[in-house]
């Protein structure tokens, strides 16, 4: 298997809280990868690290082979990996087939001068742009609603465009912070048939969920974050059996308060 | 082209083409209508052209990408002040028009960075009181720069600046059409100010429907997502500082070129609010909205002068309020009203950034 992401050390300090400390993880390529943990163990602290909207107080990001830049999340994107918000943050005002062509933005190079003076290169790209927006809606399956203002659509349709205009980057790694978090059955259940197709079509996904259902039977491996540090790596069932987990989940040790874990 | 059929919603949606039609033949025959009410009016009309090109600068930066900008009159100033000192006696320099202007409209957009530069991380209000900061200093600035050197003329101001000169056309003096016609300059002017316009539409819409008009879009509408696919928002803000500035020094440099004059007085902080008024009560984001709201505030304050003041003499046999004192009442009046009734302006902006042919016969997803 081929490393695509290699976190060394990862450390990342609030004041006196230390959110993140050593964490080091691998993440192979074409896996669905979850880091899992209770609440206020770093997971979103990590997310934000990765993707450029923090800066590490230790450690280092290599991802296929480069390091990667620290806070800059534009950078972040261009070397390859998207993501989308626990709190959907779509352009609210937008259509969503314009959310997904904002989407390529880093992938497109019309410049103000080529667009001003609609050279045809700039409009060949424009007319490509909306066609792949087409494509990629079509994808996750709300191509219907392509001319709906994104913050009318319904709540498990946001998420959907929302991994849609992360598509549109044309990420290598697809990170999705607590997509299934206040979808119902039925919803979670078309989630993850999506991330499934993803993870098929050659793109690595890593996953933050508290839906600890979803994460066993979609990951192929999971890093487990506890206060801060990394308590376990490993295959789903593995790490069910890993008596830290349990504890960290449980409150084991008295220490801990009983998790989210649902 | 869209856009312009905006501006007549009512016909706009059910036939655009008309609209349109609608649109330009009224462009062309404004002047003749205004002259049927004198030349004042003729003269108010051209005025009214150079607020519309001002209030399209602002509506980029502000409409577009939402960076709400209190001093843009000052990049008016920069493009007016650029063209009176390179095509005036003041310094016996007399450039020729189509090298100043777009010096002009240069050092706006360079103003515009040296603006943006400092202020990218403040968003709504902070940046709003740091621009409005810049404005009054620009306006400070060619107020006092007439000593050690003078440079500025101070608040007297700059005189005798060049009018324009087309390749041996001088706008300034009637153009005679044969033997019978003659077409008075401020016609003239009319015409080339609403080329300017036209352009300026072009072109703005353009960059609107693009990658750029979406990136700014985004970052209006959340600048973090914004960043999180892969837009770098530093530079697209300075973008919209620099795009925004150069059309109002563009509109500077025809000001000063069609009045002969400028002083600092012409560049206060309320001239920089009207404009923003304009957009806002227009409907700001929307092209065909900004140019009505610049129209209808630019009429306003005119219409006031000429009937309020025989008005006023007619019922009370004197005049009891000054049009400029009722002019800031109505206006004010006018922003309350419109924000209680139709807070998004006049025309609104509905979702139209990728694909300008949803906004006529459809209002999508509304």
């Amino acid at each position: 298997m081929i490393t695509l992401l290699e976190a060394r050390g990862i450390t990342k300090r609030f004041g006196g809280l230390t959110a993140l400390s050593d964490v080091s993880l691998t993440i192979r390529k074409g896996e669905v990868y979850g880091l899992i943990g209770p609440n206020g163990a770093g997971k979103t602290t990590f997310f934000n690290v990765l993707t450029g909207a923090y800066v590490p107080d230790g450690g280092e990001l290599v991802f296929s082979g480069t390091e990667l830049p620290t806070g800059k999340p534009h950078k972040v994107v261009e070397a390859g990996i998207a993501r989308t918000f626990q709190n959907i943050r779509l352009f609210r005002d937008m259509t969503a087939l314009e959310n997904v062509m904002a989407g390529h933005h880093i992938r497109s190079r019309a410049n103000p001068f080529s667009i001003l003076l609609q050279t045809r290169q700039a409009r060949e790209e424009e007319r490509l742009i909306t066609e792949r927006a087409y494509e990629l809606l079509r994808y996750v399956g709300i191509e219907r609603f392509a001319d709906t203002v994104s913050k009318n659509l319904s709540y498990g349709d946001q998420r959907r465009l929302e991994i849609a205009r992360a598509l549109a980057t044309e990420p290598q790694l697809l990170a999705l912070d607590e997509p299934a978090a206040g979808m119902n059955a039925t919803e979670t259940a078309k989630l993850r048939e999506l991330v499934q197709t993803i993870r098929h079509d050659g793109v690595t996904v890593l996953l933050i969920e508290h839906d600890v259902k979803l994460v066993m039977g979609l990951c192929d491996r999971l890093a487990v974050l506890d206060f801060g540090k990394k308590i376990a790596e490993d295959v789903p069932a593995e790490v069910q059996k890993n008596e830290a987990v349990i504890s960290a989940y449980l409150g084991g040790h008295g220490t801990h308060k009983a998790g989210a874990a649902a | 082209m869209n856009e312009l059929a905006l501006a007549i919603p009512w016909l706009g949606k059910r036939n655009p083409a008309a609209a349109r039609g609608v649109v330009i033949l009224l462009a062309f025959v404004a002047p003749l209508i205004a002259m049927l009410f004198g030349k004042t009016w003729v003269r108010i009309l051209d005025f009214a052209m150079l607020y519309v090109m001002l209030a399209i600068g602002l509506n980029l930066v502000v409409g577009f990408a939402g960076l709400l900008d209190l001093g843009y009159i000052a990049f008016y100033a920069v493009g007016a002040y650029a063209f009176a000192l390179l095509a005036s006696p003041h310094f016996d320099l007399h450039l020729p028009f189509w090298l100043v202007l777009p010096l002009g409209a240069g050092f706006a957009a360079l103003a515009g960075i040296i603006l943006g530069l400092p202020t990218l991380r403040l968003r709504g209000d902070y940046l709003a009181i740091v621009t409005l900061g810049f404005g009054e200093i620009v306006r400070i600035f060619m107020n006092n720069l007439n000593q050690p050197i003078n440079i500025t003329n101070g608040p007297q101001g700059i005189n005798m600046i060049d009018p324009l000169v087309l390749f041996g056309w001088d706008v300034s003096k009637p153009l005679k059409i044969g033997e019978e016609i003659t077409v008075n300059s401020l016609f003239q002017y009319y015409y080339i100010f609403l080329a300017f316009v036209a352009l300026s539409v072009v072109l703005v819409q353009r960059l609107q429907v693009s990658r750029v008009g979406r990136a700014w879009a985004a970052i209006r509408d959340d600048e973090l997502a914004a960043k999180a696919i892969g837009i770098n928002t530093r530079n697209m803000k300075l973008l919209a500082f620099s795009l925004g500035a150069t059309f109002g020094g563009v509109s500077g440099g025809l000001f000063a070129a069609f009045q002969g004059f400028v002083s600092p007085e012409s560049f206060s902080l309320m001239e920089s609010i009207a404009v923003l008024t304009m957009i806002v009560f227009g409907g700001m984001g929307n092209l065909a909205g900004v140019i009505v709201g610049a129209l209808a505030l630019t009429a306003l304050p005119e219409v006031l002068r000429y009937v309020a003041i025989p008005v006023q003499q007619a019922l009370f046999d004197k005049v009891i309020l000054d049009p400029e004192v009722l002019r800031m009442l109505l206006l004010s009046l006018a922003m309350i009203f419109m924000m209680l009734l139709r807070p998004a302006g006049l025309i609104p902006a509905y979702s139209r950034y990728s694909r300008p042919e949803l906004v006529v016969g459809k209002e999508a997803g509304k």
